[in-house]
């Protein structure tokens, strides 16, 4: 798709200032080649037939700025992604945690949830779910509201199936959830120990102490800058031994906060705090 | 002068792997050259390609990875499942957002992003193929003013992305088995 309207480095820049000075959310550290792409396939699908025309809804248009936030970041996922990921936090992970007698786990830059509820699946069959709290935070709120109805659509269900059984799951994944129409509804037990809030990785702090946290492709977006600032919040909000899981090219092996954490020695990436 | 080619794209699609392991063992260092390769694979989870492309060359060939600076004399692959783009500073950037041309790596999407950084200094070259991926790549590096290679239609095992793009604008240079010293000296010509 090769977008009417080019927008020079110049632009985007002039659109990342209006966003901070006008709306307070700030997209400078965002790594500029995904994140040119996003805006120039909104101003392609929105019709701008000037760049004038997108400054001026982007400034005075409040209800553009959802629409900003929601199509200029990505939130593409899958449930059981990575099946490796996921039998290690089943067989390693997991049996660990639960020796805590409250387990508090933070799913920053949840999207639309299909990663929450597979840790809410993972949690019910090591009969864990009822001591956990799910804190699902993403900077889009429209997301949320997808997280909260627990509805995932149903041609996905094949795959996610296939995912689950391939990451360990012995369970038919169909009895988490009832059809509706083209609609999975999933089971409201799993939904229950989901919390939800909005939380902006580049500006917010630290909310509650964690045993896992997971922030997986969210740091591919952020310049090196900010992923190291995003560590650092986690870092601030892990306790003692617990763990950090990223996406499958994410690493901490450059940040900071490096020479606290040992990854587990299947290289996955989950790293522990020994510091 | 025209500027020097410093990177080589290649994106294929079905039947590209046989002529890029052709190809391989005649790129010298001497080029100058960094190499990203977009390939389509059939198993998103096929990570062997780095194996199958090392016993090739001479080049150290390694998966591009997030942040991650492009050097010469580098093959750079594309992951499975995430698209490649890269920055100003020449560093590389993943990004796993929506399939283009049903595809993720999609050869456009990295196309795109080197004409858009590299500008006259990058050359694409697109294989064999059964999809119309690397067909905007290519325009968009033309009009950047950098070159333009495509794998003869005819000597292609999946001859519709090569003839897609031949459709859409002209090439430099078509690439087959008996090209390949020729394609060197374009490469030299441009890389000194
Ligand atoms: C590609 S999704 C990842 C979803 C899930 N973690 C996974 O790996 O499948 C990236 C998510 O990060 C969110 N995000 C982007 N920037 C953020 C920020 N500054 N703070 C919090 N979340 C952010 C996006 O809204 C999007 O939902």
């Amino acid at each position: 798709m090769t977008a009417d309207l080019q927008l020079t480095d110049e632009q985007i820049e002039t659109i990342l200032e209006d966003m901070v000075e006008v709306h307070g959310y700030d997209f400078t550290h965002y790594s500029r080649a995904s994140l040119k792409r996003r805006i120039i396939r909104l101003v392609s699908l929105d019709k701008f037939l000037s760049f004038a025309e997108f400054r001026f809804k982007v400034r005075q248009d409040p209800s553009y700025l959802n629409r900003f936030v929601e199509q200029v970041t990505v939130n593409v996922t899958e449930m059981f992604r990575d099946e490796t990921f996921y039998r290690t936090l089943r067989e390693d992970v997991l049996p660990v945690l639960a020796t805590w007698p409250l387990i508090r786990i933070w799913h920053a830059g949840c999207s639309t949830g299909e990663e929450v509820y597979s840790m809410a699946i993972l949690l019910q069959e090591a009969n864990l779910l009822h001591k956990s709290l799910l804190y699902a935070t993403d900077i889009n709120p429209a997301v949320l509201e997808q997280v909260r109805s627990g509805v995932f659509p149903l041609h996905q269900m094949k795959q996610y199936s296939d995912n689950y059984i391939r990451s360990g799951g012995r369970k038919d994944f169909s009895m988490y959830y009832t059809a509706q129409y083209d609609a999975a509804k999933f089971d409201e037990r799993l939904g229950k120990r989901i919390i939800l809030a909005t939380h902006n990785l580049v500006s917010d702090r630290s909310f509650n102490e964690f045993q896992l946290i997971l922030c997986r492709n969210v740091m591919i977006y952020f310049d090196k800058e900010l992923q190291d600032r995003a560590l650092k919040l986690f870092d601030d909000s892990l306790e003692a031994l617990g763990f950090l899981a990223l996406g499958s090219k994410e690493t901490l092996k450059f940040s900071t906060v490096t020479g606290n954490y040992r990854q587990i020695e299947n290289k996955e990436k989950i790293w522990r705090k020994i510091k | 002068m025209n500027p020097k080619y410093e990177v080589l794209a290649i994106g294929g699609s079905a039947g590209s792997l046989s002529m890029l392991l052709t190809l391989l063992p005649h790129l010298v260092p001497t080029l100058n050259i960094a190499l990203v390769v977009v390939l389509h694979r059939k198993d998103s989870e096929d990570n062997t390609l780095v194996d199958v492309l090392r016993h090739r060359t001479m080049f150290a060939v390694k998966e591009a990875e997030d942040k991650e600076t492009i050097e010469t004399n580098t093959i750079y692959v594309a992951p499975t499942d995430y698209h490649l783009l890269v920055e100003k500073d020449h560093s590389f950037s993943l990004d796993n957002s929506e399939k283009v041309n049903y595809s993720r790596p999609s050869i456009d999407v990295t196309f795109e992003s080197l004409a858009d950084v590299y500008g006259p200094t990058v050359v694409g070259l697109l294989l064999s193929g059964a999809n119309a991926d690397g067909v905007d790549g290519l325009k968009a590096i033309k009009k950047a003013g950098g070159g333009i290679v495509v794998q003869d239609p005819a000597a292609s095992v999946v001859p519709y992305m090569p003839q897609q793009a031949l459709n859409a604008l002209p090439a430099d240079m078509l690439l087959h088995e008996h090209s390949l010293e020729r394609f060197i000296q374009y490469l030299a010509d441009k890389s000194q």
